[in-house]
This record gives structure tokens, sequence and C-alpha cells, in this order.
């Protein structure tokens, strides 16, 4: 391999592998269970094994607290540790409108709002790895599924 | 080493492909494998000379497809030495092969109360349709453990089943750890029990000469798309008077005798489970990867790999924190599974595929096997005929340096 291709490589993998996730994969945060969830819910990536639980806890509308545990790959999982960094004190409305913006980056939209997404820009390297970009909205889906049955 | 590969490899169009700028380093064989342009010429070949239903048409055209297409079922007929054309029926691949046997055989005879033997190796394939099929007869599934170095825990074979145990079916070699099992010496014991066994071929086939006679199994599974061959044709050998007894799996044109507003006769053996028009193309095709493998002959094909899979383990086994599954390389098949205790086998082969090196990474459609060894899934290399030690040296730099990625400070 010339010393170019293995920069280009390199560079490939750094826009996947930014350093803020892997940080959050190194150091996971709301990692672990909450004491009362309002509602609780498992999501499955059955291709690939990757498996996130959410548990989330609202009072008054809002989203006081989350938590999530699981196994996987970096992208799964610290895509699961930025959400809940981004959801928590939210109202469930703002909740369900992020869920939504942050999907429709993951499938190519360049309309979200730069303010709104912070951190989770880092993600929309994943879109060049398309048989990944389940890994990063594994979390979200599983979130949005934690929600209904919390509504119920 | 044993086959000429710089010779076989010409053959692969695709081998000359580029992967993010570098040479295609295939190393995912086990989920399928490459075709030789002998077998994608046939295909065309076909399509443009004497593409014809079969069976059926007296033209020219439908007695040469006819033709082709049981010439290919000789070919798989002697491939594995099953007795006679009867025993050998082409299905979609090795889950349909195994489907036919739990829905025709298994509704007739699993009754509730009797127990289904499969192991803790198996590929969901031969996994849910046992699963289906106790459930909805009140019959239980039974799990022959996998020890820890990745073989059957067979000590002492006639403990292995009860009176309750009526059908076991097993992989010849796991996909997923690569250990070739011995499909031989309990089939010694289900006959002496009048237990059904169904062996699941499809890493076995492909890579091992397979005498389906000299192993004993009532059935026989494989698929031709991890043997050479083209996707959505595969095989089951069955005992003769097994299938003769067994009710058609699907009904429709090509399977029947006779057919009136009151019912229907079947027809002979195998037609009689080779319901509607059938994948004639790849079967014939399936016909020319079969030729193939028999000119390199199987010996030398399983000779190759267990070089490649010997060296392959040698070299890994160097790399720092690796964890390998499975078996002695002269104990498995074409396989070497792979973790490291801080990296997922996802990151791993993502990293590796910039590399040009294409593995499977996940739980390899096993997935009680890895959770029972503590982990969600493995990376997992699987070599064929066209693999080289080179490649396995571009294999190893590729995980060294995926691993180096991972630990760089940022």
């Amino acid at each position: 391999m010339t010393q170019e291709d293995f920069r280009k490589q390199e560079a490939e993998l750094d826009d996947l592998y930014r350093d803020i996730i892997l940080d959050h994969y190194r150091n996971p945060r709301h990692k672990g269970h909450l004491a009362k969830p309002t509602a609780s819910h498992e999501g499955l990536n059955p291709l690939c094994g990757d498996e996130v639980t959410i548990e989330v806890q609202l009072e008054d509308g809002r989203l006081a607290d989350v938590a999530y545990t699981g196994s996987g790959c970096s992208i799964s999982q610290s895509s699961a540790s930025m959400m809940t960094e981004a959801i928590e004190g939210k109202s469930v409305d703002d909740v369900r409108h992020l869920i939504g913006e942050f999907t429709a980056m993951m499938r190519g939209s360049d309309e979200a709002d730069p303010e709104e997404m912070g951190d989770l820009e880092a993600l929309t390297g994943v879109r060049k790895f398309p048989v990944r970009i389940k890994c990063a909205t594994l979390a979200w889906h599983t979130l949005d599924e934690a929600l209904n049955e919390a509504s119920v | 080493m044993t086959l000429n590969v710089a010779r076989i490899r010409k053959d692969f169009p695709i081998l000359e492909r580029k992967v993010h700028g570098k040479q295609l380093v295939y190393l995912d064989n086990a989920a399928t494998s490459q075709k030789p342009k002998q077998v994608i010429d046939e295909l065309v070949r076909y399509y443009e000379n004497y593409n014809a239903n079969i069976h059926r048409a007296v033209h020219t055209l439908g007695e040469e497809a006819t033709a082709a297409y049981e010439a290919a079922r000789e070919k798989v007929r002697a491939f594995i030495n099953a007795p006679n054309i009867e025993s050998v029926i082409f299905t979609r691949n090795t889950t349909e092969a195994i489907n036919l046997v739990a829905y025709s055989w298994g509704r007739a005879n699993i009754h509730e109360g009797d127990e289904i033997l499969l192991t803790q190796m198996e590929h969901h394939s031969n996994l849910i349709p046992w699963q289906m099929l106790a459930k909805e007869k009140g019959a239980t599934v039974r799990y022959v453990p996998v020890t820890p170095q990745g073989t059957l825990e067979l000590n002492g074979l006639e403990n292995l089943f009860d009176a309750r145990t009526k059908m076991m079916a097993l992989p010849h070699v796991s996909n997923s750890l690569g250990t070739i099992n011995p499909v031989e010496k309990i089939a010694v014991e289900t006959r002496k029990r009048g237990v059904m066994l169904l062996v699941d071929g499809a890493q076995g086939a492909p890579h091992l000469p397979v005498d389906v006679q000299a192993i004993g199994a009532d059935f026989y599974a494989f698929s031709s798309h991890k043997m050479l061959g083209p996707t959505g044709i595969g095989v089951l050998y069955g005992r003769q008077q097994l299938l003769e007894e067994m009710e058609p799996f699907m009904g429709g044109g090509e399977m029947i005798r006779k057919v009136t507003f009151e019912g229907a006769t079947w027809n002979d053996l195998p037609w009689k489970f080779e319901a509607g028009t059938p994948n004639i193309a790849d079967a014939i095709a399936f016909g020319t990867a079969i030729d193939y493998l028999s000119d390199l002959g199987m010996d030398n094909v399983r000779q190759h790999e267990a070089e490649i899979v010997a060296y392959a383990i040698d070299r890994m086994s160097k790399i720092d924190d690796i964890i390998l599954y499975g078996p002695p390389a002269k104990d498995r098949g074409g396989v070497v599974s792979f973790n490291f205790p801080d990296l997922h086998p996802h990151d791993i082969g993502t990293v590796l595929d910039t590399h040009g090196v294409a593995i499977r990474s996940g739980h390899h459609c096993t997935q009680p096997l890895w959770r029972n060894l503590g982990v969600s899934g493995s990376a997992r290399a699987s070599f064929y005929i066209y693999n080289t030690p080179e490649e396995v040296d571009k294999l190893v730099d590729a995980v060294k340096s995926a691993r180096q990625f991972f630990a760089r400070p940022r």
C-alpha cells in the first residue's frame, strides 16, 4: 500500500469512527438501569445481533431520566449513549421531533438543524457505510417504541 | 500447495476486482463461494441456446433442456455417491431441503412426547424447522452440548439418545466454528436405534469428499451456491424407501401422475418432490460446478483447505489478545472464527473491508451457540480453493491494523 493509499484509508475510517463516537463507546453515558422506569423497550438488530434496551422515566410530559443497556458494535452503542445525552430533560414532543430529524439525517437528509443535532452530527460518517446505518438508528427506533409504551 | 491455485484463480473473474482501491481478498466463502467462468458461461449457454421448460415439450429445445437438467442430477448423484437418481431431489437450497424433511417426514412421524435431538452448533436453518415441528406436535427438542474447544460433547454416544428420541439432525461441518463432526459414527448409533438422521451438509459437500452411503445418514442436504454453483439450487439426498413413503412437500405441476377433480396420484421419485417448473438453468450450471470440483478432486480440495487453515491459525494465534474459536486445524473445515476482548466483530469487518478483505462478522445464523460462548458473535474468515497464503498474510495485516486503529490515543 502506498503512503497516500494508507492516508486515504485512515481518513475514511476517521470519518466513520470520529473521536466523539469512540469516546462514547469507551465511556458510555447513562448506561445502566432506572429505579422506576415508566417504560422500557428492547431493540434487536437480527442481522448482526446488536442489542439495545432503552428505559425512560416520564414526568409531566418531559423525559426526566433515561438509561440504556446493551451490547453491540461501537456505532450502535455510542449512538445509544449520545442519544441519552441529547434527549435527557427534553419534552416528549421535542424528543419525538429529534427522533424524526435524526433518522432522516441518517437516511441522507441534510436538512437537520445543526444546533439541534449537536454532537449527533458526528454519526453522519456512517452514511457512507450503508450496512452500518441500522446500527446507528437502532437506539432511536427503540426509544420511539419505549415512548409509545410509556404513553399507553 | 496441493492445488494449482494460480491457475484456478484465472477462472474466477471476480477475483480481479478492486475494493476500496485494493485487490479483493474474498474470505467469506462459508456464506457463499465465488463462481468460475465455466459456471457463468453455462448459464449464458443455456439461456442463449436451449432455454425451454423440461419434462413437457416434444420439441428439440425441451428435449435438450430436459437432458441437461437430468444430466446435472446424475452429476450430483455421482458426486455424493448416492445409489440412484431417485434419491437425489433438487430443492432451492439446504434450508428448503431440511424444511422438506421436517414437513413431509416430520409431520407424519413426530408425535406428542417425541424428542428431536439437535446440537448447540446448529445453523438456524437446521434449528427453526425442527422447533416449528416440535411446537406443532407437542414434541421436545434437546441439544447436544458444545465443548469449550468447539467440538460436540459425544462422550458415550450410546447415552446420547433416550427412548423418546425419534430424529437427530446435525451439521456435517459447523459454519461458525469449522468443527467437522463424526457423522459416520453417529449414523451407526442412530441406525442401531431406529432414529432418523439428517446431516446438514451445507458446509460439508463443498469442502470434503462426501459419500452418503458411507456416511449412512437417512438424509443429507446441501446448497450449490457454497460450492461454485449458482444460488437458488440445492439438493436433498434421502434414502429411497423413506422418500417413497413420504407425502409430497408441495403440490403443483411436475409432481403428479394423474389428476382429476377428485384428487391426484403422485409422480415417481425424484419428481414427486419437485413441484412446478424447477430452477433449470441453475441446476445445469450446478452440474458444471460439480465437474469443476470433481476435476480438482475433493481430496485435494480438502487438503488445500487444511493447509490454508493451518497456516491461518498459526499466523493469527500470534496476534496479541486474539481469541480463536474452534478445534485444531486437522479437525476443522475452512473456517477461522475470532474475536478481540475490546473490539466488536462489526468494527473489525468494516476496517478489513477498507483493506479489500471481505470477512463475515456477526452471529453467522448460530445465535444460541454464541450466546452460550458468552459473546454475541465473531469475526469469521472462511477459505476455499482459490485462497492463498498471501491472502492470509493480508488478513493478518488488516486485523493488526484494525487493532491499531482502535487502540490509537485520541
